[in-house]
């Protein structure tokens, strides 16, 4: 197997503050993977910097063998490596149809076409049906967002960046804040991702984490502290102490 | 194919719209009397329009928009008395020279906080009425540029003093450049515009060019406004200094604001109630009518604009 997503020696500094130190890190092809760590331990700046919304201070990023350290954020999109976000960052009053055909138009290269019509272009609505029967999104498809159940919100994040054909997918917290009833729907939706699509999970939720993941990275002050099966992390002394322990407490 | 019929049904034209239309077209045929108000009201709804594509559709906040207005509306007068009188002719160029500046000054634009991008147009537009003020030979300076011949439309209809003529030639250039505009919002590009708006960093996620949008946005508000202004010097064949004053970039804000952001008939709606109002308001006591008008605001926004806007917009989508 090899690697589609590596970080070599990767740092960024804020001011005098080390938020990411020298991280080595790598996803491989087809992997079910989660990041973990305490609050504060450098999770949202380590996407920031994979995902270009962060210059990194040193190291590289590699996307499929290829440096990417340098493209920005809807260059690496383009490329495959696609994140969602931990919080709501939906257009609220855009429908998940204007919402999936802008991911799969812009994908399609339709983006700059100002000359026709949204949805004119036949696969891309073709690809917007699939999408959203794929992630149950069928029967609400015309409403405004900011009035879908919170479920059917987070699953249209999850929809919208599957929309983008991501090698790479990046999941913040997939399932925070969905009530209960709601969330076996988006579990199953992660489950049934396809399996060439490479997945990084980056939760909190450990229930979650262990049912979902292979490998486990765990992310301690800005560095990697230890990666491993779930069952040597679950057993590592370390991780009691910094992670596991601290959540028993808190 | 769900989603092909409800993309298809999104652009669709409603019958309320084709029969505003008519209406708006219908009127050049109306006795003379009202053309030149209705002049002026297709004048600045275009105006507004075009703020509108910048600022309802991408989201960038300007308070200098008369400097396209302006920049048209001297090129225009200037290409009627150096280039060419067919109007037509130099409405084109004139937009076309617009879009050019868009494109420059949209560098200026694209980086900043709302308060920057407020502060950067109100202050090109101060440098564009400055300039135009120092080149009198050019401009005519504050006596205004004068002596434009500007020629009959399509080399048939001539401009009349009642401004039948005009509020034709405005008003189905108004139609025109709104078809295109309609055409652009319900485009791939549209909807792109409208993500980056509500959240350009979540946009740039899902792949999209947010700094190359902005710029064809801006460049494309600017040749509308530039339209607008070369509207109003060719069909009153003089052009002041006030076509660049920070009064004009107010008031088409205010305009915008009353008929509605982020929808294309919010600028004509908007025109249409700003200029009624002026009308009526100032026949009375000229001196009170922003005494009338900011009353009117106030009330507007107590009511609830969006509950207003929310009636009509579900007539004209």
């Amino acid at each position: 197997m090899s690697a589609v997503l590596e970080t070599r020696a990767l740092a960024k500094s804020f001011g005098g503050l080390l938020a990411t130190r020298d991280v080595t890190f790598s996803l491989e092809k087809g992997a079910r993977q989660a990041l973990i760590g305490p609050n504060g331990a450098g999770k949202t700046t380590f996407v920031n910097l994979l995902t270009g919304v962060l210059p990194p201070s040193s190291g590289q990023v590699f996307l499929a063998g290829e440096d990417i350290t340098s493209l920005r954020p809807e260059a690496r999109v383009r490329r495959g490596l696609v994140r969602t976000f931990q919080i709501n960052q939906l257009f609220a009053d855009l429908t998940p149809i204007e919402t999936l055909a802008l991911a799969v138009g812009e994908r399609l290269g339709q983006g700059k076409e100002w000359w026709r019509r949204l949805g004119a272009a036949e696969p891309m609505a073709r690809e917007v049906d699939e999408v959203a029967a794929r992630f149950g999104l069928g029967d609400v498809l015309d409403m405004r967002t900011d009035t879908l159940p919170y479920g059917k919100q987070r699953l249209l994040e999850i929809a919208v960046a599957f929309a983008c054909a991501p090698q790479v997918l990046l999941l913040d917290e997939p399932a925070a804040g969905v009530p209960e009833a709601e969330r076996r729907d988006i579990l199953d939706a992660i489950a049934a991702l396809p399996a060439d699509v490479s997945v990084l999970l980056i939760e909190h939720d450990m229930d979650l984490v262990f049912s979902f993941a292979k490998r486990i990275s765990v992310l301690v002050d800005g560095g990697l502290l230890v990666e491993g099966e779930p069952s040597a992390i679950a057993a590592d002394p370390r991780v009691r102490a910094v992670y596991l322990g601290e959540s028993g407490h808190g | 194919m769900k989603a092909a019929d409800s993309l298809a049904r999104r652009a669709r034209w409603r019958w309320p719209e084709i029969v505003f239309w008519l209406l708006a077209l219908a009127a050049i045929a109306a006795p003379a009397g009202k053309h030149l108000i209705l002049n002026e009201i297709a004048i600045l709804a275009l105006f507004a329009l075009s703020l509108d594509l910048i600022l309802g559709y991408a989201g960038i906040i300007s308070l200098g928009h008369a400097a396209f207005f302006g920049f048209g509306a001297y090129a225009a007068g200037l290409i009627c008395k150096y280039a060419t009188a067919d109007p037509v002719l130099g409405l084109l160029l004139a937009m076309l020279l617009s879009a050019m500046l868009g494109l420059l000054t949209s560098l200026l634009v694209l980086r900043g906080s709302d308060l920057t991008r407020l502060m950067v147009t109100l202050g090109m537009a101060l440098v564009l009425h400055e300039i135009a003020n120092a080149l009198p030979q050019w401009t005519g300076g504050a006596d205004g540029l004068q002596g434009m011949a500007v020629g009959p439309l399509l080399g048939r209809f001539d401009f009349d003093l009642f401004g039948r003529t005009a509020y034709g030639y405005s008003i189905v250039t108004l139609f025109v450049l709104f078809v295109l505009a309609r055409r652009i919002v319900k485009s791939p590009f549209g909807v792109s515009l409208m993500a980056i708006r509500r959240n350009s960093l979540r946009a740039s996620a899902l792949g999209v060019p947010v700094n190359r949008r902005l710029i064809a946005v801006y460049a494309l508000g600017a040749a509308y406004a530039g339209a607008a202004g070369a509207l109003l010097a060719q069909t009153t064949a003089y052009v002041s200094l006030d076509v660049l004053e920070f009064n004009r970039s107010a008031d088409v804000l205010l305009t915008l604001i009353i008929g509605g952001t982020g929808w294309l008939y919010g600028g004509i709606v908007g025109a249409f109630v700003f200029k009624v109002l002026q009308d009526l308001l100032s026949s009375g006591a000229p001196q009170f009518w922003l005494f009338w008008l900011g009353l009117f605001l106030v009330v507007l926004a107590l009511v609830g604009r969006d509950r207003l806007h929310g009636l009509v917009r579900r007539a004209m989508p």
